[in-house]
């Protein structure tokens, strides 16, 4: 009796053998059911979160027939004589924007360093948490605190900065004369100055958490390195964490851009609206599109509701536009490896 | 550690039995007890040198910010006094340090001290926000029917004991309630989609969604006024404010899940479909539980940012003054929505209730965030108290039959 070994060293092999077998990549039975209805839970999200960019886009069109092209340059704001135009929202928008991050990106940055480099290593969590407690707290009171805290102390500096420093037009307040023996406090308060405080204590904590996440990413082997090379502390600060974390630090600058450029309510509390293009920031009255929308919703005529409605979608453009960016520099830099914002 | 024993020695260097004194090889020992000849440099901690130039700069900033504020310059009060001091202790640290050091520790130096200075900012900034919303609004608080009662027939003049923000709170959790239902299905659901089955539609829901999140939270809450209530006719409610802040918040919510969903370790799944489990399965007994944590600090953080958000609310909910447990119908006041009426009435009583509703949003908030920080711990090998609850019942209903 013998047993027949299979032959494992066929030499008549056929080119048809090689072929890999074939795998059904389709699910079937309950998988099949899962596929499908995790496709229609994303289809219907697409099409919620789709649906409102599309309506708001659409919304351009009755708009600029109506308004024509006037309405980006105009900047009036007047329901009444039925002339609206967005220019001077648009640029107050992204006034208040810009001087919140010009406020939030250095305390960003070495918050972010302190926690990340300086802080004993006990409190580093507890400090991680603090950053993302601020990040929640509520607009709202960030923009009560900067309005009844904050303001009498902005309009005071901002009084001081017209005179010494008021040939620059940002920090002109016209018609007012800052060395005047009684001075005019009321023009320097409800400024753009003054709500972009407020805005900063906002978004700096976002930026913030993006960016420690990042320094806190840097190989340790290279900061080790440059320490045993003698650099200091602050050597290894410019010379390893700086770089490595360039592209955190920009996209969470960006990111804060964005959340700035859309923030309503605590420009709403501070600012006296004023439609106007002006180059100073400390001067009362000034608009966002965001403070537009919610003042003057209630009292819209169908046309002036699509053209806040366009005015939404072009603050929209303008945010995503931002954070796009942002998004492409954080994953295009080295650091940008798992980094969510 | 000292080298001991070099003269020859009876006790310990040698082995004789004492018939034969020849030496014979002696190993040196080390007494690992015994204290070092020397005081080591310490390494990192600070000579008496710089401890006194990093002190005494401070000191010697303090009397020149005194001198500088009150007379030299027309700065006056205690915040111009507070930056000159800061600016002077930055200043007299380089100098002081210049004069042993080279230009790289005048830097290191500097440096150190502003990074110092911007924490300290920001942290008493936020010291300061949570100190003035207490200070302004703690005495609504004292009285317990703040919580409860609603501000139907209460009056500017009523004192504190009378009416309460009970309408706003429940009006915030009922929209925030109708968010969660709507978006945790479908933001989970859409993450599980994006990251679990894929493709190139999934990789168009995941552009659009990361595109979504940019909407400004106000033009979400014109989306819903212009279509629920102008077109669609029906009236503000806090169904409406519901739909706006989910609106808001579904694309924050799909993303994060998107996010944590995503670093589930792909060795699991492998595992649980190698043992040939379903697709679904895996992802309804693998997949899922292990993000839990991450899904749950998704969720709450969003709630916070949702329960937060004033601008949605202010267009689609209207303002009402007594509890309304009907959404579909009636006007529906939320918390932010309170304290920005109450703070824009200008009326003094009204104001402090105002600041009474934020403390109570910020404890909330508060709240969230902490039981957010608890889920998302990492696990340790401690059993849970759930865990340890369900094997005690188990083997108690072993034991009965």
């Amino acid at each position: 009796m013998t047993t027949t070994l299979p032959d494992l060293d066929r030499t008549e092999r056929s080119e048809a053998d090689d072929q890999p077998r074939r795998l059904s990549k389709r699910s079937t039975g309950a998988d099949a059911v899962f596929v499908w209805s995790v496709r229609v839970v994303g289809a219907s999200v697409l099409v919620i979160t789709g649906g409102v960019a599309i309506f708001l886009g659409a919304q351009l069109k009755p708009t600029l027939d109506r308004y024509g092209l006037a309405f980006f340059t105009t900047q009036e704001w007047s329901p009444d004589t039925d002339v609206v135009g967005i220019a001077a929202v648009m640029l107050g928008s992204i006034a208040i924007g810009l001087t919140a991050m010009a406020m939030a990106f250095p305390l960003a940055v070495l918050m972010a360093l302190y926690v990340s480099e300086y802080a004993p290593a006990r409190l580093r969590s507890t400090l991680v948490s603090v950053i993302d407690l601020m990040a929640a707290v509520p607009s709202i009171v960030y923009g009560l605190w900067a309005k009844d805290l904050i303001m009498p102390h902005s309009s005071a500096f901002a009084r001081w900065l017209h005179q010494n420093l008021g040939w620059i037009p940002l920090f002109d307040v016209p018609g007012t004369d800052p060395n005047a023996a009684i001075p005019d406090s009321t023009r320097y308060i409800s400024s753009s100055f003054c709500a972009s405080i407020a805005v900063a204590m906002m978004v700096m904590p976002m930026a913030c958490a993006v960016m420690r996440q990042v320094f806190s990413q840097t190989p340790q082997g290279e900061k080790e390195a440059a320490l045993a090379l003698g650099a200091t502390k602050w050597g290894v600060v410019t010379n390893v964490v700086l770089p490595f974390g360039r592209g955190g630090m920009i996209g969470g600058t960006m990111l804060g851009l964005g959340r700035a450029l859309g923030e309503t309510i605590a420009v709403l509390l501070i600012i006296s609206p004023v439609y106007d293009i002006k180059w100073s920031l400390t001067e009362i009255g000034s608009s966002s599109v965001s403070a537009l929308i919610a003042g003057r919703f209630s009292d819209a005529s169908d046309a002036q509701l699509s053209a806040l409605l366009a005015a939404g979608f072009a603050l929209f453009l303008l945010t995503l536009a931002v954070n796009t960016v942002a998004a492409l520099i954080v994953n295009r830099s080295r650091s940008g490896a798992g980094v969510d914002a | 550690m000292t080298l001991t024993a070099d003269t020859p020695d009876t006790t310990t260097g040698t082995t004789g039995t004492g018939d034969d004194p020849a030496p014979r090889t002696h190993l040196p020992s080390y007494d690992a007890d015994a204290p070092p000849r020397a005081p080591r440099a310490g390494l990192g901690r600070r000579s008496p040198d710089e401890l006194f130039v990093r002190v005494g700069a401070w000191f010697s900033a303090l009397g020149l910010a005194w001198l500088i504020t009150q007379r030299l310059l027309p700065l006056e009060g205690i915040p111009w006094f507070v930056v000159v001091w800061f600016v002077a202790g930055v200043v007299v640290t380089g100098v002081a340090t210049a004069m042993t050091g080279t230009s790289v520790d005048v830097k290191d130096r500097v440096a150190a001290v502003v990074v110092h200075g911007a924490m300290v900012v920001v942290l008493g900034a936020l010291v300061s926000v949570v100190v003035f919303i207490v200070l302004q609004g703690w005495r609504p608080l004292t009285n317990a029917n703040f919580f409860v009662d609603d501000m139907s027939g209460v009056g500017p003049r009523d004192s504190f004991d009378k009416g309460g923000v009970g309408h706003a709170i429940a009006g915030s959790l009922v929209q925030v309630g109708i968010a969660v239902a709507i978006t945790l299905p479908l933001g989970i659901g859409t993450a599980v989609f994006m990251t679990e089955v894929g493709g190139r539609f999934a990789r168009i829901v995941r552009t659009v969604v990361e595109a979504m999140t940019a909407l400004p939270s106000i033009v979400a809450g014109l989306f819903i006024y212009t279509v629920w209530i102008i077109a669609l006719g029906q009236e503000r409610s806090g169904l409406a404010a519901g739909l706006a802040i989910s609106v808001m918040m579904l694309p924050i919510i799909a993303r994060a899940a998107d996010v944590v969903l995503r670093v589930v370790p792909g060795g699991l799944r492998e595992a649980s479909l190698a043992l040939g489990a379903s697709r679904w399965r895996t992802v309804w007994h693998v997949v899922l539980p292990t993000a839990r944590p991450g899904l749950a600090t998704a969720l709450i953080l969003g709630v916070a940012r949702g329960i937060g958000e004033t601008s949605p609310v202010l267009l689609t909910s209207g303002s009402a003054a007594f509890y309304n447990s009907d959404p579909a119908h009636g006007s529906m006041t939320s918390l932010p929505l309170f304290i920005f009426d109450s703070v824009r009435s200008g009326d003094n009583a009204l104001m402090q209730r105002g600041y009474g509703a934020a403390l109570a949003l910020l404890l909330l908030v508060l709240v969230l965030f902490v039981v957010a920080r608890l889920l998302a711990r990492p696990r340790g090998n401690r059993p849970t108290l759930r865990s340890r609850l369900r094997r005690s019942s188990s083997s108690r209903t072993r034991k009965a039959s």
